[in-house]
């Protein structure tokens, strides 16, 4: 950390958040209408990163950052490089349109507040993965987008449906959270890196390292899950229980770009290697055609474009992990385009099923002369999505062709795989974005228009930005992807973006894509039963897969509480100095470090009728034929103890001795009275010995242990260090009192915290009705 | 246990238990004792008084609740850490001040209150405990 100090970086980081925690009072003042001054919060942002395009794009990388726990060598840092600022613009970006769209969205929603409140943080969370640069600001801005993004799944809280689609969101990407987090760990405990700054700058020599791969599928673990990659994937498509607005900023700009940011932004160092191009492409690959199947089997609009979300993501990956320079440039181009076109037809939907009352397919048609404008922008980003002429999507699809086409040796199976998938997410974008205005219009939508300015604003400039990108294709070039490129591949890029049509292999697998797109949209029906009929036929999925182990789960550990709490004290107690008592004397059998007898006795007279007291206590226990007589014997024992201590120079621990013998005495005889125990020991003779044979295996165990010690040199370092100083210091003579008061003192505090918090949790259950007495009293009459 | 002997006894018992818990914990910086036996003494004091006369009477000579007194007692035990605070030392450096009371130095010390509220903890639970125990279920 060169320096510390707080910049506008920061600020614009803080920004969010500040403005979600003044949200709900907004809203209560100003309505629906807050959601024009909150937009300003993410716009600011925006602006302030159109800013930094000209020193990014000149080469420069923006790092700052504060010590946030400096004997752990954690900072909160940031680093802002293209790929950071790629990222940042398309988050607070399409975050301005998206809360203008919320605000009409979910206009006289009584959470309104809560809900700017919620996409706010996240919007913050985003915001700051992207750009943080420390491991741990990373995972920490990591699982926040993972619980934010909770809140807003199962936002619509009273529905069953969208809290399982939360939980679930929650429990597969925090879990890969904590992989990443495991990954991230290793990097700064055994390889010495602590940010992505220093990771990046290890370069390809990371590969060569004994942890890699260990790193690399921990780092894959994460990313993968965020991103929704197959096995992965049934977490974003139930995540449609969410409003429309989350669905449209999680699925373009956000969340699940999260694990493909992971994945380009650790591309420096791990890429290029064989797990990589092997592990990517699979993956990426099985995800693309997974999610294109899943996609034109479903009839919803949002659930389609659910789905294409899952394949375009499948997409990226399988480019990633080519890292083949034109394929990435393919990806990098696609990723900015993917989130203009799915953002604007996730809003695009929402506004049909707003005016329209239905997603469903089925039931759509004909609205075009009714919501001209959504029916335009529609048209548009499905242009864009498609991968046809002048737009955004059209680049990418020749870049990424020409790419795979020039790869290594498994090019032609992704291609192959690519050509496929884009033209079964062809006829996707086109089912979504023209066939709910074409054809006849049902009787019952006739009351269908075009909704307000909130409405259809986000996607008309989003479909204007997805042509326009590629119009300025110099600029998209110079300010956007190439630097992007320079911190994903390295090196000196050249992405030669232009609009111009080549005629090459490339545009011919383009043919073969339209063709595939083409035949796939006009036999949409017929396709569509054929997936079903498929998917029926195999009858499990991940979805399904995910309850049976949340339910396996519960109720294996429903088993397990039943087997170990079963009620029965004796067995805790049997079981817990079972337990003691292998853990004390295994231990000495194993590592052959069973004591020698001590050998020498001297002791004087005094101490020798001690311990025969304390032998007498103990056999008084062992004969006693009623409890109460047992727990006393037992004090007569303890007492001889505490005298061993008196004679033996411990006089604080003797007095405490006494004491607790003497309370604990007391206290055993109340307990007896309450808890109805029998009066004298009924126990078998089987039961009998198998509890003595513990006993004496735990005293066993104990002396054992206790002559191995004192067998050691005693270190006396620490004990020289209190009785040199308890005076100086601490103005006492007690060390032992000393210590407790003075020394450890905070020890104490939390230790007579505890005290009083058992005493209260004591005091609970004596008030406490015992439920079970009364169901016993019950079986008994019976 | 309503033995005579053990009912004329007892109150006195008590009440030199108490007393010497207190005695106890004071001396604890220099000689054997401290917060934890001392309160561990009136504790069992407090015990003794109620198998003799019964809880109610006990309830009613503490006059407070004796969860409350340990809360009180874990408060005193954390205030005796802030002074240090102010002083722009760690929480819970013990402070000394050595002011002529009628003219005989007295030893005064933060650590002294942290032993107090140690005491206090440790009587309250403990006697909350017991006392609650030895109330017969109606």
């Amino acid at each position: 950390m060169q320096e510390s100090q707080i910049d506008w970086t920061f600020l614009v980081m803080a920004a969010p958040f500040l403005a979600a925690f003044v949200a709900p009072l907004l809203k209560r003042l100003l309505g629906s209408g807050a959601a024009w001054i909150l937009a300003a919060a993410p716009a600011a942002m925006f602006v302030y990163f159109i800013t930094l395009i000209a020193p990014v794009a000149s080469g420069r990388v923006i790092a700052n950052g504060f010590a946030w726990a400096p004997s752990l060598q954690i900072n909160f840092s940031y680093r802002l490089d293209g790929l950071s600022l790629l990222f940042a613009l398309l988050v607070s970006g399409i975050g301005t349109f998206i809360l203008i769209y919320a605000g009409a969205y979910l206009k006289g929603h009584v959470h309104q507040g809560r809900f700017f409140s919620f996409i706010l943080l996240f919007m913050g969370a985003m915001q700051g993965l992207v750009l943080a640069d420390d491991f741990m600001t990373l995972f920490v801005f990591w699982e926040l987008t993972s619980i934010t993004s909770f809140l807003l799944i199962g936002f619509d809280h009273t529905r069953e449906a969208a809290r399982r689609a939360a939980l679930q969101a929650l429990v597969i990407t925090a879990g890969g959270g904590l992989c990443l987090l495991a990954g991230l760990l290793i990097m700064t405990g055994l390889v010495g890196v602590h940010s992505m700054s220093e990771a990046i700058a290890l370069g390809s020599s990371f590969a060569e390292n004994p942890y890699y791969l260990p790193v690399l599928i921990l780092l894959l673990g994460g990313a993968f899950t965020k991103s929704a990659q197959f096995p992965f994937h049934s977490w974003l498509a139930n995540a449609m229980e969410a409003p429309t607005p989350v669905s449209a900023y999680l699925h373009s700009a956000t969340m699940v770009k999260a694990g493909v940011y992971l994945l380009l932004r650790i591309h420096p160092f791990m890429g290029e290697t064989v797990p990589w191009t092997t592990i990517l492409p699979l993956f990426g690959g099985a995800t693309l055609l997974a999610g294109t199947l899943l996609a034109l089997r479903q009839t919803d609009l949002k659930l389609i474009l659910a789905y294409t979300t899952v394949a375009s993501l499948g997409l990226l990956v399988m480019l990633t992990g080519t890292s083949n320079e034109t394929a990435i440039l393919g990806a990098l181009v696609y990723l900015l385009a993917h989130s203009l076109f799915k953002g604007g037809l996730f809003m695009m939907a929402g506004s049909v099923d707003h005016e329209a009352g239905t997603r469903d397919l089925r039931e759509l048609g004909g609205l075009g002369l009714k919501m001209p404008v959504t029916f335009l922008s529609g048209l548009v980003l499905a242009w864009a999505m498609g991968g046809l002429f002048v737009t955004l999507g059209f680049f990418a699809k020749e870049a990424m062709y020409e790419g795979l086409l020039h790869g290594e040796g498994t090019a032609p199976v992704t291609l192959g795989v690519a050509v496929l998938g884009n033209g079964l997410m062809f006829a996707a974008a086109f089912a979504v974005g023209l066939l709910p205005f074409i054809g006849k219009r049902p009787e019952n939508l006739s009351g269908a228009h075009e909704g307000p300015i909130g409405l259809w604003l986000g996607p008309l400039v989003l479909a204007c930005l997805s042509v326009a990108g590629i119009v300025f294709a110099a600029f998209t070039q110079e300010a956007l992807i190439g630097p992007t490129l320079a911190a994903v591949a390295g090196a000196e890029p050249h992405p030669n973006l232009s609009y111009a049509i080549h005629v090459n292999e490339a545009f011919a697998a383009s043919g073969v894509t339209w063709a595939i797109g083409i035949l796939a949209l006009l036999a949409l029906r017929p396709v569509r039963r054929a997936i079903a009929a498929v998917l029926d036929a195999v009858g499990w999925g991940p979805d399904r897969g995910f309850d049976q182990l949340v339910n396996g789960l519960t109720n294996g550990s429903a088993a397990v509480t039943r087997f170990i709490q079963n009620g029965d004290l004796e067995r805790y107690l049997s079981i817990t100095f079972t337990v003691l008592a292998l853990a004390l004397v295994v231990p000495l059998l194993v590592f052959g470090e069973w004591p020698a007898w001590p050998e020498t006795f001297a002791l004087a007279p005094h101490e020798w009728a001690v311990m025969g007291l304390a032998v007498v206590g103990l056999i008084a226990v062992i004969v006693a034929e009623n409890r109460l007589t047992a727990i006393v014997s037992l004090g007569i024992q303890g007492f001889a103890v505490a005298l061993i201590y008196m004679l033996f120079g411990a006089p604080d621990l003797s007095f405490t001795q006494f004491m607790v013998e003497t309370l604990s005495v007391v206290i055993l005889a109340l307990v007896m009275t309450r808890l109805s125990l029998m009066t004298a020991d009924r126990r078998s003779m089987f039961q009998r010995v198998k509890d003595g044979s513990i006993a004496l295996a735990c005293g066993v165990g104990t002396a054992a242990l206790l002559v191995a010690v004192t067998n050691q040199p005693f270190d006396s370092r620490l004990s020289d260090f209190f009785a040199e100083h308890s005076r100086t210091i601490a103005h006492g003579r007690n060390i032992v009192n000393v210590i407790i008061v003075d020394f450890r003192g905070l020890d104490t505090l939390g230790e007579i915290a505890v005290v009083m918090i058992t005493g209260l949790a004591i005091l609970a259950l004596l008030r406490f009705p015992a439920p079970w007495r009364q169901t016993r009293a019950v079986e008994e009459e019976k | 246990m309503s033995t005579v002997i053990f009912r004329a006894i007892a109150p006195y018992l008590t009440a030199l238990m108490v007393l010497f818990s207190v005695f106890v914990l004071l001396r604890g910086h220099n000689n054997p004792g401290g917060g934890f036996i001392g309160g561990l003494i009136a504790a069992s004091a407090f015990a003794i008084y109620g198998i003799a006369y019964g809880v109610p009477p006990v309830r009613r000579a503490l006059r407070f609740h004796p969860m409350g007194i340990a809360a009180f007692g874990l408060v005193v035990a954390a205030l005796a850490g802030v002074p240090s605070l102010l002083g722009g030392k760690p929480f819970l450096t013990a402070l000394w001040a050595y002011p002529k009371i009628f003219g005989m130095e007295v030893a005064i010390s933060t650590a002294t209150f942290f032993d107090i509220g140690v005491y206090l903890v440790v009587v309250g639970t403990i006697t909350s405990v017991a006392l609650s125990l030895e109330e017969r279920e109606r």
